[in-house]
């Protein structure tokens, strides 16, 4: 299958990309790895009139640990930079999740900041990254540099809080006191491999009264997470199972009451693949497995 | 629109330059301008792996790049594992014996995703090699014995066995 005619130009420079996005920006689009618009393309279901290729903007790349102790990642990180990189595995919840997405030469070709760009509401990194809290770096040449909170990125299926003229510049991962667990569970579709339902959960004792001589383990679990892919028309962290659990100990029984939750709100997808009563039960069997790894790995 | 850019390319150790519309596929350039047919078109879909080929060193799917993209790349085929058919890379010699192959269409994609896996992971076990092998389906000889070959293979690579032409 072949694409649409387009223009092309590659961006050598973070400079050049936004000065290109500044002029074309309506009817261009950026290519990164290519990994999900070049098959939209193929299928000519994307028609871009000129494609601004970053892949090549080299200081877009990789993995830095920033002033403030964030991890600052890269927007043209591919999938295979982050398995190889220690800091990144260490994020149980990362180590979950990264050798399941996609395939070898997928991951070898797909970015962080297309995964979570592109927006698709089945994708697996959206979810890890509303778990983990993380923080959006956007830039264009007229305005700036701006930070999205991660919890105001997505907007709807395949739409985020971008504008047409802005490039994805990095994420940045808090890393916060206290002792922390995290997992990622799903359950996927045998064929794409994409998540019928997904949970990330992240759990903690944050700082708080460390250093008191209170042991690490009496204090409760004040910081819960749950972020969910594959459900909804986009991924969404589930505040109602969040408050439910906080300060409980996250026992299996308080896990179990409080999942029961985890759709609240939410028009939960239906489709050939699993219909929204399947889809519902299965998210709150994700929800219960991810919750209680995630507690089961806390220090 | 239907203009053509110059893309640079060292495909098997050979610098070349093909004039080409930014909208054409790799996986195109490789087997129509350039003659180079072991790589297949199965899909062309992004799913099967049978278009998969080495840019600058890593195995990805060439019927999912635009040659473009690729431009000041090295490519490396499954044309370039043997010199002849008298002297097959220890890998496609372990295919070979274990009945890694029937029809042998998706062969050239198992090959070079394998070798991407052994370049970082010599010794791999039966988990790690399936593993790998998730965007590669084979629809006719199972995979069972194509994990054999490609652990026979990698303890021939291992042991050293001469491998023609540049290395892994
Ligand atoms: C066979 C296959 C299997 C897959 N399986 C999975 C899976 O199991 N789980 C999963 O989550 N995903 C899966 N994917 C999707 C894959 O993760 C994404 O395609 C990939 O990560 C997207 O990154 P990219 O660099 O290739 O993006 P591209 O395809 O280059 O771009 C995607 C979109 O994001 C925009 N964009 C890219 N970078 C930026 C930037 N820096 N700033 C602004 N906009 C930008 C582009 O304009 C485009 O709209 C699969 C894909 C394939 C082909
Ligand atoms: S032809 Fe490229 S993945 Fe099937
Ligand atoms: S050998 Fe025929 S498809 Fe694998």
């Amino acid at each position: 299958m072949i694409p649409a005619a387009f223009d092309y130009e590659r961006a050598s420079t973070l400079d050049e990309a936004l000065e290109l996005l500044a002029t074309h920006g309506a009817d261009a689009k950026i290519i990164a790895g290519g990994q999900s618009l070049l098959p939209l393309m193929k299928l000519r279901l994307a028609r871009p009139d000129r494609l601004i290729d970053i892949g090549r903007i080299a200081s877009l790349r990789g993995v830095r640990r920033l002033p403030d102790g964030r991890l600052g990642i890269g927007a043209l990180t591919s999938y295979a930079q982050l398995l190889d990189d220690p800091e990144v595995m260490d994020l149980a919840l990362m180590a979950d999740a990264l050798p399941r997405i996609a395939d070898l030469q997928v991951r070898n070709r797909g970015t962080i900041g297309g995964a979570i760009a592109h927006a698709d509401p089945a994708a697996d990194m959206p979810a890890l990254l509303l778990a983990l809290e993380a923080e959006v770096v956007a830039r264009s040449a007229t305005r700036g540099e701006r930070t999205i909170p991660i919890a105001t990125f997505f907007e709807g299926a395949f739409s985020t809080a971008l504008a047409p003229d802005e490039l994805l510049t990095e994420i940045r991962l808090p890393s916060p006191s206290g002792s922390y667990g995290s997992a990622y569970r799903m359950l996927e579709q045998q064929a794409s491999g994409f998540a019928i339902a997904g949970v990330a959960a992240v759990v903690g004792r944050t700082g708080a009264g460390a250093g008191n001589g209170v042991d690490d383990r009496a204090r409760s679990i004040d910081d819960v997470r749950v972020a969910v892919t594959g459900v909804g028309d986009m991924p969404y962290r589930a505040i109602t199972v969040e408050e439910a659990l906080r300060g409980t100990g996250l026992t299996d029984s308080a896990v179990g009451a409080a999942v029961a939750d985890i759709t609240r709100g939410i028009s939960v997808q239906g489709d050939i693949h699993a219909d929204q009563a399947y889809r519902t039960a299965m998210v709150e069997v994700m929800a219960r497995r991810a919750l209680s790894a995630a507690r089961d790995r806390l220090g | 629109m239907a203009t053509t850019v110059p893309v640079r390319l060292v495909v098997n150790g050979r610098a070349v330059v093909v004039e080409v519309e930014p909208r054409r596929l790799l996986v195109d350039v490789l087997r129509e301008d350039l003659d180079l047919t072991g790589t297949k078109v199965g899909c062309d879909t992004s799913q099967c792996g049978t278009c998969t080929v080495h840019l600058d060193g890593r195995a990805v799917k060439s019927c999912t790049v635009l040659a473009v993209q690729a431009d000041g790349s090295v490519v490396r085929t499954v044309e370039d594992l043997a010199p002849d058919p008298d002297h097959l890379h220890p890998l496609q010699a372990a295919f070979v014996e274990h009945h890694g192959l029937q029809c042998g269409f998706c062969t050239p994609g198992m090959l070079m995703t394998a070798l991407d896996l052994l370049a970082r992971v010599p010794d791999p076990s039966d988990g790690e090699i399936r593993d790998a092998l998730q965007g590669n389906y084979c629809r006719c000889t199972g995979y069972q014995s194509i994990v054999e070959s490609i652990k026979a293979g990698a303890a021939a690579m291992r042991e050293g066995v001469p491998m023609p032409g540049a290395e892994a």
